[in-house]
């Protein structure tokens, strides 16, 4: 019994942004022309997973007390990368793909170099390095193009048996073989003391270094899987700069819903997961509602004052107001 | 394995030194402890306890002089080195991480691994082991250490200490939130860890907890270690007497002479908070310089901040100059109803604007006198802010120079400023000449003394006991948050007031105004 209630006091945000996305979601299919039809679930699928990596990118810097604004960037400069290399012979896909996960996690590295040892401050260090990497994109691709192999974003972007969306299956992968060994990881448990209290996570003798590196590696890894995706799904590469910032920007809306504090040292990647399905639901949503396409960006900030509101409750139990402030 | 020598000490510094920008924090130190032996450290407020532990656990780095662990030298440059060699520090600012569970808590530093990653049924085992070795079952592994009361973390933090399998314990007043039960738990475990041979190095302000547990006291006074000895060599008396002592090195303005008593400014009655104030009575006099006594962290910041209406769920009476008064917030406790001023223990975060001017730092708290319809008369604000500037004899090269340009004492001297622009009639000040020279602490001490007689009312932490004596009508010493006596006039004595701190009765010759 108190198994259960720490469990759901500890996956309050996850599970708020699960109940918000099957309600949003019900409603979405309710109205839907078609219903829930294998198609309609592989684009929404298709369209969700690619926000979900972008955000489950942006929790690791996140529950480290930090931030990456450079993650869609990477994901720009990726997706040139891939629609330029990802071709030909099955063995130059597979180096192609390589390579270009290669390319996001050396992103990543530098990002994290940077801010770890050379004390930079995350944010204005990952803005400059986003510039980078934008620079690097348009120097790949100056103008939209490329080609990327036909089967295989056949292959990623249909169903399984046909039934089960490919992409969500990436997703699964993901979270096996990338976050959930993260988490279980004493590189995990260490980019959560950070977050939490860094002072108490050095005097305990935790490597906040190490933890550090591996959260923003890993964010540059996590967003050159959602370009690969990205590419596979648009059969092409763009440097576009618009698209970066709003990635950037929505991966930060994801992370919240999903209930990960931006203070750091709660939550987790899977919540994001959820957050950012309810974001892309919202808008298709208001598509099958024939609300005008203007009302999206409104509607969307209402929605993330509401969830914000949700995980600020904390606010009304401190008893010394100090404690507001640090 | 080796059965350990008692004899041969098992740790030991030499001509160690320390200083923090000017100030000294030890100077020249021997220490050694032995295993098997619980050893206690006393010392008043800044003796150099603090830096002592935090040299031994790597937290920082002395500035010279040798360690030898078992006789072989060492030097720690993080606690995660000092933590290798077994040397477990469990600290008075708690180092728990709030949000991971106990469990993840206790396996912080070296948790079980298999193929590489946590195992959480390893780990949640022995958690459950820990808890129990320190008698707190109570506590369910995986709850969030934010979600514990303080008592429930202390044990917590002591769990965690033992699961690193330490070789040396350091204490830092780690029983000071604990209930009695649990202090008796924790005694049993340190006796049986003495058994199992560990050097622990115990620092508590308790006289009886010492007399309870310690094999060997060591007293520090001014960043010296006095002298080491064993326990029931001496006396409590001859204690204290060690522990103080130290020179007199301020000038302090003349007292008036005592008259009829003023007009009370500040009656409290009854003010309670949380677990950390209880029952406090106190009143302030115009005119009067009130202090409150004490060892650091009884309660006296607490209490400061509940009267300037920092903390919500302050219960009890407050009443200023006749009126009963609630303070919601700062902005309410520095309106002319009431008319008072805080100047806070920590002048870099909490009383400065280090980026601003020293024009804007002085003028900030007093700003709605300078306001003309919704812009700020520069001019008024000005001339009033340079007046100011001379009249404390602020030094600074402009006044419009960013305040993180000037030195320590005169930083502190805006953050005064600034509230002496409100006029205010009660004046709360947090350890105010903390870290400052010498030379602006003797103007404080004229200042203060200066409002006193203009007719403000004064209520003074300080952690120097020279200044308590030197300074104050009247002291009030406080100890686990509740006001134990108060101190004037002739009682008001350095060996008083730290029989007072350590709540050991007085001597009955000299003459106090002792509270029930």
């Amino acid at each position: 019994m108190t198994e259960l209630r720490l469990w759901l006091q500890q996956n309050y945000g996850p599970l708020v942004a699960l109940g918000l996305f099957v309600l949003i979601f019900s409603v979405y299919i309710g109205n839907h022309p078609a219903g829930l039809t294998v198609g309609v679930a592989t684009t929404a699928a298709n369209k969700g997973v690619l926000l979900a990596l972008v955000g489950m990118a942006q929790t690791l810097p996140v529950l480290t007390g930090g931030l990456d604004l450079s993650v869609g960037m990477i994901f720009v400069m990726c997706n040139c990368i891939a629609s330029a290399i990802v071709t030909g012979t099955p063995w130059q896909v597979a180096g192609g793909v390589a390579a270009t996960l290669l390319a996001g996690l050396v992103c990543g590295i530098l990002n994290g170099a940077i801010i770890v040892y050379g004390r930079l401050q995350p944010i204005i260090t990952t803005l400059a390095t986003g510039a980078v990497y934008y620079g690097i994109a348009l120097w790949i691709r100056p103008v939209p193009g490329g080609e990327v192999d036909e089967t295989l974003a056949d292959a990623l972007t249909n169903q399984i048996f046909d039934v089960i969306p490919t992409t969500l299956v990436l997703l699964l992968a993901v979270v096996l073989f990338i976050w959930l060994p993260f988490r279980a990881s004493v590189l995990g448990r260490g980019a959560y003391a950070a977050g939490s209290a860094e002072a108490a996570a050095y005097m305990s003798g935790v490597n906040i270094d190490r933890s550090k590196l591996a959260a923003y590696t890993l964010c540059g890894l996590l967003a050159s899987i959602a370009a690969l995706l990205l590419t596979f799904v648009t059969d092409s590469g763009e440097a576009s700069a618009p698209g970066g910032s709003i990635y950037t920007l929505n991966s930060i809306a994801v992370v919240v819903i999903g209930g990960t504090s931006l203070l750091g040292g709660v939550g987790g990647a899977i919540g994001s997961i959820f957050g950012a399905f309810v974001l892309r639901t919202i808008g298709d949503l208001l598509f099958v509602f024939d609300l005008p396409p203007l009302w999206q960006p409104l509607i969307q900030g209402a929605i993330l004052l509401a969830a914000l509101s949700l995980g600020a409750a904390r606010v009304f139990r401190i008893r010394n107001r100090l404690e507001l402030f640090g | 394995m080796v059965a350990p020598d008692p004899a041969a000490p098992f740790w030991q510094m030499e001509g160690i030194s320390k200083r923090y920008g000017g100030v000294t924090a030890l100077e020249d130190v021997a220490f050694a402890c032995r295993r098997g032996r619980i050893h206690a450290i006393l010392g008043e407020n800044g003796a150099g306890k603090s830096t002592l532990i935090k040299i031994m656990s790597g937290v920082v780095q002395p500035d010279s002089g040798t360690m030898r662990l078992e006789g072989a030298p060492v030097s720690f440059a993080t606690p995660a080195e000092a933590m290798r060699h077994g040397v477990v520090c469990i600290f008075q600012e708690l180092s728990l991480i709030p949000d991971l569970s106990v469990a993840d808590n206790l396996g912080i530093v070296d948790p079980p691994r298999r193929f590489g990653f946590i195992d959480q049924r390893a780990q949640r085992r022995r958690a459950e082991e820990l808890l129990a070795r320190v008698g707190c079952d109570d506590v369910h592994p995986r709850e969030l250490v934010r979600n514990l009361p303080l008592s429930r973390r202390q044990m917590v933090e002591i769990a965690g200490a033992l699961g690193r399998s330490p070789k040396m314990l350091i204490l830092d007043e780690a029983t000071s939130a604990l209930t009695a039960a649990d202090v008796e738990k924790i005694y049993g475990i340190l006796r049986r860890l003495r058994e199992e041979g560990l050097a622990i190095l115990y620092i508590s302000h308790r006289m009886h907890e010492i007399a309870a547990l310690a094999d060997d006291c060591s007293v520090f006074r001014n960043g010296r270690h006095i002298e080491t000895f064993a326990k029931g060599a001496k006396t409590d008396n001859e204690i204290v007497e060690l522990m103080i002592g130290r020179e007199y090195r301020h000038v302090f303005p003349p007292k008036p002479a005592r008259t009829a008593p003023a007009e009370p400014v500040l009656e409290i009655a009854r003010l309670s908070w949380g677990d950390r104030l209880s029952d406090i009575d106190l009143t302030v006099r115009r005119g009067e310089i009130v202090g409150l006594g004490g060892l650091d962290g009884q309660g006296q910041r607490e209490l400061l901040l509940a009267l300037f209406g920092v903390l919500s769920g302050v219960e009890g009476e407050i009443k200023v100059a006749g009126q009963r008064v609630a303070v919601a917030s700062p902005r309410r406790a520095k309106s002319p109803a009431i008319g008072m001023a805080l100047i806070p223990e920590d002048r870099k975060t909490e009383g400065l604007m280090l980026p601003m001017s020293v024009r804007d730092n002085v003028s900030l708290a007093a700003i709605g006198k300078f306001t003309r319809g919704l812009l700020i008369d520069r001019s008024a604000e000005l001339s009033q802010v340079d007046e100011m500037v001379r009249n404390l004899a602020i030094r600074t090269d402009s006044a419009d120079a960013a305040v993180a340009t000037l030195s320590g004492g005169n930083q502190q001297k805006v953050v005064i400023a600034k509230w002496l622009m409100t006029e205010a009639r009660l004046i709360l000040l947090n350890d105010p000449t903390r870290g400052i020279d010498v030379g602006t602490k003797q103007e404080i001490y004229q200042l203060l003394r200066r409002l006193a007689d203009a007719g403000s009312a004064i209520l003074l932490y300080t952690t120097d006991y020279d200044e308590l004596i030197g300074c104050c009508d009247r002291v009030a010493i406080l100890y686990d948050g509740r006001i134990t006596r108060e101190l004037s006039g002739d009682a008001l004595t350095e060996r008083n007031i730290m029989t007072s701190a350590l709540n050991l009765p007085l001597d009955a010759t000299v003459p106090t105004e002792a509270r029930p």
